[in-house]
Parts: structure tokens; sequence; C-alpha cells
């Protein structure tokens, strides 16, 4: 083990660690927003939705994020009507074809969390909030949504650990996250133990301060004290 | 019961434990030799998954002379180095410069093969219609009009984007000539083309006979930029990479290159591969 190069290398890793913070915050925010829309249309009574969100969902979790990376960075990019459509701009930065490909997959993923968490609600709560006069939006609101929220962190934890993983990915599209750097240290000193281990206590160490807040709101999110 | 499974646990790990032992094979009846199958028309791989191409024919010739029994293995660049010192394989050819760094980790064999860095542009970029001093720069020595062109690349990529191969003397070459390039690296240098096609960067370096085939599969959409640069950063040549401790193993490779060298193997291959000599004169 050599302590001196993991000890030089620790200020080059930590300076990656914005840009892995922003990938992760960035998806979890956007794929949030998709989950909460996509659950749901999933559980309207739309048929032609509910079929489109059936295979979005499908789509997104059957395939490796690997694949759906590269197929959003170097397959779109291929396309001459992609390359002067207006969307080129955001398509032709890494940083944002990263950002999209692990929204759309973890809005997958949190979109099913959400449904079977919103349909886990005892009917019999949604009566009684509607015997005590609340409207179906407000006992949506007042009553369901809160539930199905504490049902759902939890498995939720697992899929916010899961992103601050995914989002090494993002290295195989040029970005210098904390693993494209780790890589390009490796690269010039060829030390592959010593530069992992390290890339790895620091993941450990962000995803340990993820499970605790998740462990925080669970808690604070208790029926009963 | 925690000691049984701990043992239970252990007894799984065993087996794992003694297959990341390496092969020892010290006669060298058996040499299993890296290559990268993405650097046509030095290595590359056909439709099948077959690793073709100049190094993969040189091996096949210099393992008939040291009478060893040869398996070429495709290995991705990332992590070539430490897979060789891990025992993986024995040796490495991937058309891998011989530079201080490495030597300061392994040891080289060779050179077999040399050429020039270049970059290239997409035809329709203004980059293309800028002009230099000179053709070809030797950065080892760089002449008056040598260190000119090199001023002038500096200018005209000022600000630009280039995309090169992770860990490559062209990646040294960007960190040390041009400061004020935004630099983007990739595994392969054929997905660097992919972007510099898609308009993502604004220029690709790599070893010119690569850039060639590259921009010859995309039909004239890519051409050369800039002049030719050899020696200096971009380090003495191409090398068979080899662990430090096999000092037979290298005069061995040495042996078979000089006599496949002398009887216009070499020569003959290169020709063959691209359409003019590569070998180390």
């Amino acid at each position: 083990m050599n302590w001196t190069l993991m000890w030089d290398s620790l200020p080059r890793l930590l300076a990656a660690l914005p840009l892995t913070l922003t990938l992760v915050f960035a998806a979890l925010a956007c794929g949030g927003v998709i989950a909460f829309v996509t659950a749901l249309l999933r559980l309207s009574d739309y048929r032609p939705l509910v079929w489109t969100i059936k295979t979005y969902v499908f789509a997104f979790r059957g395939t490796p994020l690997l694949v759906q990376i590269f197929l959003l960075y170097y397959g779109l990019g291929q396309f001459d009507a992609v390359r002067t459509s207006v969307l080129w701009p955001f398509l032709r930065e890494p940083l944002w074809c990263a950002i999209l490909a692990l929204s759309l997959n973890t809005g997958a993923y949190t979109c099913e969390i959400l449904r079977g968490a919103l349909q886990s609600v005892p009917a019999g709560q949604v009566e009684a909030a509607r015997a005590c006069g609340m409207s179906r939006t407000l006992a949506f609101r007042r009553i369901v949504l809160p539930i199905a929220f504490r049902q759902m962190l939890p498995t939720y934890g697992n899929e916010i650990i899961l992103m601050v993983k995914a989002s090494s990915l993002a290295s195989t599209i040029t970005m210098m996250e904390l693993t494209g750097v780790a890589r390009k240290i490796i690269a010039q000193s060829f030390a592959v133990f010593e530069i992992f281990i390290l890339a790895g206590v620091i993941y450990l160490a962000l995803n340990f301060v993820a499970s605790q807040a998740i462990r925080l709101g669970e808690k604070r999110l208790q029926p009963c004290g | 019961m925690n000691n049984t499974l701990l043992a239970l646990a252990f007894g799984a790990l065993l087996p794992c434990l003694a297959l990341s032992q390496p092969a020892e094979a010290k006669d060298w009846s058996k040499i299993r030799i890296a290559s990268e199958g993405a650097y046509a028309p030095w290595n590359g791989m056909d439709p099948s998954g077959k690793l073709i191409g100049f190094e993969i024919d040189l091996a096949q010739s210099l393992c008939k002379r040291m009478q060893a029994d040869c398996e070429i293995v495709a290995q991705d660049w990332d992590g070539m180095i430490p897979a060789l010192q891990q025992g993986k394989y024995d040796a490495i050819m991937a058309a891998m410069s011989i530079t201080d760094e490495r030597k300061a980790v392994m040891d080289f064999a060779g050179p077999y093969g040399t050429e020039p860095s270049a970059f290239s542009v997409l035809a329709d970029s203004p980059l293309g219609q800028v002009v230099f001093a000179s053709k070809r720069v030797n950065l080892s020595a760089p002449d008056a009009t040598g260190e000119a062109a090199l001023a002038e690349l500096v200018k005209a990529l000022k600000g630009k984007s280039i995309g090169v191969q992770t860990s490559t003397i062209q990646a040294n070459f960007v960190d040390k000539y041009l400061p004020d390039v935004s630099v983007r690296t990739y595994d392969k240098l054929d997905s660097a083309s992919i972007d510099l096609l898609a308009g993502r960067v604004d220029a690709i370096l790599g070893d010119r006979s690569v850039i060639e085939a590259l921009g010859a599969s995309q039909g004239g959409k890519m051409v050369q930029f800039g002049p030719d640069f050899v020696r200096g950063v971009l380090g003495d040549g191409f090398g068979i990479g080899l662990r430090k401790a096999d000092a037979d193993l290298k005069a061995k490779f040495n042996d078979a290159l000089a006599a496949a060298t002398a009887d216009g193997t070499v020569s003959k291959l290169s020709l063959q591969h691209f359409g003019y000599d590569v070998s180390v004169k």
C-alpha cells in the first residue's frame, strides 16, 4: 500500500465530489418529479396513459443503466435531426445526458415504489377521511400521500443509495466525477488498488450520510412518538 | 453457531482465493499476450470479434520464432498495465509507447514500430483553414519552424475542446503543451471520433495511422489538422510491455524481434497493414 500516494490523491478526488453530488441531486430531483407524475397517471383509469407508463417503466427497469447512458449520449448524437434540433445544446453536453439518463432510470424505479406505497394505504383510512367530509383531492393530499411517503421511505432510501453509486457510470461519457478522476489518477500512477480503495471509502462516506438522513426521516415520520 | 457460519463463509471463499493466484509459466513455452482490439490498423477486431492487425500478425510471427504457444487476448486499454503486473498475461502488444513514466513500473522489449501523433478535425471546421510553418515537429529538439508551428497550434486551439484516449502519450501531450483547451478523455479513440462527428469536441488527437483509418471509415468527413508530432513527451516508439521481473522473456522477445526485422518480416507486415513502413530505423 502506497500511503503517500493515497494521501496526495485525496484532494484531487475530493475536488470531484461537487460533480458527483450535482449528478445525484439533479437526478433525484428530476426523477422524483417524473416518478410522482407517472405514478399518479399509472393509477388513473385512462388506459393508453397507463400502458405508456407501464412501457416506460418496463424499458428503463429492464435495461442496464450503462446501455441507457450510451444510447442517450453516443446514440442520439448520430442523428442529424437531433443535432439540428433545439434540444442539441442540452444533449451536446455530457452532463445533461448523464442527468437525463440517471433521472429517467431512477424515475422508473421510484414510480413503482410510489405506486406500491399509494396502493398500500388502507381503504378504510380513505373512507374515514371521506366520511369526515373531505373531498377526494383533499383526502389524497392530507391522508393518502403522507401515509404513502412514510411507507415508501425505506425502499426509496435504497434507491438514493443506488443512485449515488450509479453516478459513477457518468465517467464512461467523459464526466470527471469521482470515478472518472479515480480512473485518471490510476492511468497516471498505475495504482489501481490504492486509488479505488480511496474512491470506495468516499462513496461509503456519502452513503453513510444518506442512510443516516433516511433513518432520521423515517423516525420523524413515525405516527406515534 | 456463529463459528460454524464463519467457517462456512470462509470455506465458500477459498476457491476464489485459489483462483486469484496467477499461473506461473517460467519456461515461456506458453505466453499470454494482451492487445486492445480498438486501434486499427495496429490492432483491431473483425466482425466476429477475432483480434486482427499488424501487432497480432507480428506477435504470431515472434511466437513462432520463440517456439512458444501464444494466446492473444483482448483487454481494455484502461487497466492494461495493472493487469500485466498482476499476472493476467505476460506481455502487451497494443501500440504502447515506451515512455519514462511507464518504464518506472514496467519493462519493454523493442521498439518494433513508431509513428507520429496527429490531430483530426471535421472537414468543414474553421480549424482546417489554419496554415502551419512545419509539417513535422520533433518535440525532443524542435527547430525554429517547429516552435512556430507549436505556437500556432496553441493559438488555434485556445478555448477549444479536444478528445484523447485516457492514459496515452497524446493525453500527456495535451496536458503539457495545451493548457488552454478543455480535454475530454475517452476509453477508446473510436468513442472520441464519434463525439468529433457529433460536434461535441473540436478535434481529436491520436496516432496518425489510427486517425487516418478513422477518417477513411467516415468517407472524408474528418481531415488531419496541423503538423505531425514525434518524440519528446510522445515517447520513442511502441514496445512490447513486460513485467520488470521477466528479463529472460525480454531477451527472448528482443532476439525474435531482431530476427524478424533482419529477414524483412516486420517491413512486410507493415506494408501489408499500413501501406508504408512503420518499423523503427
